[in-house]
């Protein structure tokens, strides 16, 4: 076990090197540059010039990538070009609370899709079964930000429940933040997982709820909650476990549209603001970030997969 | 007193394209300690009669619309749900069929073992731990003290199958339903677990039923026979008599198709002919009657009751009209007359007419596939 977890973290240093040396072409590649913002008042040759040298953009670029592997590796991850601070400044500011938004979201999906998905199966073909599949159809099939405009007129402007913009000063120990502000964009990020995730969980417990040794376990006298959770559950959960870590970084990395119409506060801005910006520093610390996120997600949901399904061996 | 009496038990299955009576008016008995093998072709009935005496039948679709099922003393079928819990696994268990998927996965063996002895026997985990290591011991697996936090997948079709039993034995039940449990086995792995089977329960005086479609596994196994035929019984007697002295030509069907070693002549094997019943809408008479070479009018026009036939012992039962006193067939020697030729041609060109799709829908395996819906 510990072995194979050693061997799947070394595995990230050639995953991370290559979305590295993919993101970083691409960003390179793609037209302009970070000092041309301004087409009516562009900034003299010169300057371009003098900028392009401060800030070795004016070298080939794979000298540049090898100067930004090397910075990267003892954890220097530059300055923007186009805000007056690092990258690390950045991130350390802004990655808290998308973290926040998304483990928030991550927690509320799982908290409602096992149980409603649970539920439901238990119940198929009933008035809840029909309840939770027409949530789970509109939740996958209306995008978030359709949503978010509706929830945003009628509980934060119609009805006036809650504020709506903002995120507060971050947030320590409950009473002290701002919570209230983080209601909305928390529910309607987690909507599209706990929709996704209801469905596979309905899917999965039909599936296990039919399997012979549900009979068994009913046969043994067994009570029937205990037949569920004791024996149903643990099997439904094998494949639920393999979507969360897909939908956790989706979660983590698709709340830009969520922190735009809110006005969070969050890296998911930066995520997409930093590549029109040609912000090339930025770009490279948000993606690789997010892709180390990624890759721990997927990690955890391999060694959760060996746990809850002893026919898997992770030694192999 | 008998241990159980069922008493003219009918379970149906509510599909969509109508009531499937699986189960039509079974009635038998069974003492303590007896021994009663359930035989018939797939779907005819065997491993829902065998589900109802645990009231294990999935409802919806499936329910136990009359009859009577008397364990020990008490209707099961008037018990509530605790009470129906308190004999499930205590005082009638169930070995199932496959033991690659009737065992669960993600459990270990111990806890799938343990669990029914701290349920019914109120054992703790350590004392529950001790006894299912004996249990395990008994069914004969090896250093089975090493396995017990093992997983089913660690073990191989035939060790699981002694899992099973040992989970059966567990509680000392007085009644253990095997629903073929050899089946899913190669032929040297069904011989031992056999052997087991009917040593166990002879040690325990434990009455078992033993449900398969495979006349040879009953020959040395159990006391009486019960051949049952779209959701009938159409025979019963001793298991002696029931090879020697077959009453009913749906019997003599099944024993022509079993290859014989002693047999001197290589004999060509004679299948029965014909597809299963349509449950749904069965034949009017004798559910047999359309793939019977032996067949008469009377066959069509009025079902044979399940009566004493002449020349057999009194508790011998057969329904065929052929048999029965004053019958054509009372004198026929099976072996020997194959019945009318020109029937038999009937019976092949009717079969040859069946539209395929149709086909398929006679010999669907009934619940509980049946009706559930895809899980998206």
């Amino acid at each position: 076990m510990l072995s194979y977890v050693i061997r799947r973290v070394l595995l990230m240093i050639p995953t991370l090197f290559f979305v590295a040396l993919i993101t970083f072409v691409l960003a390179h590649s793609a037209p302009g540059s970070p000092f041309d913002k301004n087409e009516n008042r562009p900034l003299p040759e010169k300057t371009i010039e003098r900028l392009n040298r401060l800030y070795g953009i004016d070298q080939p670029i794979q000298v540049q990538f090898a100067l930004y592997l090397n910075n990267l590796v003892h954890l220097d991850l530059g300055s923007s070009l186009v805000k007056d601070r690092t990258v690390a400044d950045i991130i350390g500011s802004e990655f808290p609370v998308s973290a926040q938004l998304g483990v928030q979201a991550l927690l509320l999906a799982l908290a409602v899709s096992l149980p409603l998905g649970v539920i439901s199966a238990l119940k198929q073909n009933t008035g809840v079964d029909y309840a939770s599949l027409l949530f789970a159809t509109i939740g996958t099939t209306i995008p978030s930000f359709v949503i978010a405009i509706f929830a945003i007129w009628i509980f934060g402007v119609y009805l006036n429940w809650v504020p709506f913009l903002g995120w507060g000063r971050g947030c320590g120990p409950l009473p002290s933040c701002d919570w209230k502000r983080m209601i909305l964009p928390t529910i309607i990020l987690s909507l599209g997982a706990m929709a996704f995730l209801t469905r596979i969980t309905r899917a999965s417990m039909l599936e296990a709820v039919r399997q012979d040794y549900v009979r068994t376990a009913r046969s043994k006298g067994l009570r029937e909650q205990v037949v569920i959770v004791g024996h149903v559950v643990k099997n439904a959960m094998i494949p639920v476990a393999t979507i969360v870590g897909p939908a956790t970084a989706g979660l983590i990395t698709g709340s830009f549209i969520i922190e735009t119409m809110f006005s969070i506060p969050g890296l998911g801005r930066d995520f997409v603001l930093s590549i029109n910006r040609r912000d090339y520093p930025l770009i490279m610390g948000v993606y690789m970030l997010y892709a180390t996120l990624i890759v721990i997600a997927n990690l955890t949901v391999d060694i959760v997969y060996a746990w809850l399904d002893p026919r898997i061996k992770l030694s192999k | 007193m008998a241990l159980l009496e069922v008493k003219d038990l009918h379970t149906n299955f509510f599909t969509r394209d109508g009531v499937v009576k699986a189960v039509d008016g079974v009635s038998f008995e069974l003492n303590a300690g007896e021994t009663l093998g359930l035989v018939g072709e797939s779907g005819c009935g065997k491993s829902v009669t065998a589900l109802s005496l645990m009231r294990l039948i999935p409802q919806p679709p499936g329910k136990i619309t009359q009859g009577q099922i008397v364990f020990d003393g008490t209707d099961v079928l008037q018990m509530d749900e605790d009470e129906v819990r308190g004999i499930r696994g205590n005082n009638i268990a169930m070995i199932f069929q496959d033991p690659m998927t009737s065992l669960n996965p993600v459990l270990t063996i111990s806890r799938q073992i343990s669990e029914a002895l701290e349920l019914h026997l109120k054992m703790d985990r350590s004392e529950a731990r001790k006894r299912t290591t004996e249990l395990l011991d008994l069914v004969g697996i090896p250093s089975a003290k090493k396995r017990l936090d093992d997983y089913p997948h660690q073990f191989s079709g035939g060790m699981r199958q002694r899992v099973m039993i040992a989970m059966a034995l567990s509680c000392n039940p007085k009644l253990i339903l095997a629903d073929e449990p050899t089946t899913a086995l190669d032929v040297t792995i069904q011989a031992q677990i056999l052997d087991l089977l009917k040593n166990l329960a002879q040690e325990f005086r434990t009455a078992f039923i033993l449900i398969t479609h495979d006349l040879g596994v009953v020959a040395g196994m159990t006391q009486r026979i019960h051949v049952m035929y779209a959701g009938r019984i159409v025979e019963k007697a001793d298991t002696g008599e029931l090879f020697a002295d077959p009453k009913m030509p749906y019997t003599w069907g099944l024993l022509r198709s079993i290859p014989r070693l002693d047999e001197r002549r290589k004999e060509r094997l004679v299948p029965i002919e014909g597809l299963p019943p349509d449950l749904i809408a069965p034949p009017p008479g004798c559910k047999f009657e359309p793939r019977c070479q032996y067949r008469r009018d009377i066959c069509r026009e009025k079902e044979p009751d399940l009566v004493a036939v002449p020349g057999a012992k009194p508790d011998h039962l057969a329904r065929c009209h052929g048999t029965q006193a004053g019958g054509w067939l009372v004198d026929t020697d099976w072996r020997r007359e194959i019945g009318d030729t020109r029937v038999l041609e009937e019976i092949k060109q009717e079969v040859a007419s069946v539209p395929a799709e149709a086909a398929k829908t006679t010999t669907a395996d009934l619940p509980p596939e049946l009706t559930q819906k895809e899980g998206i």
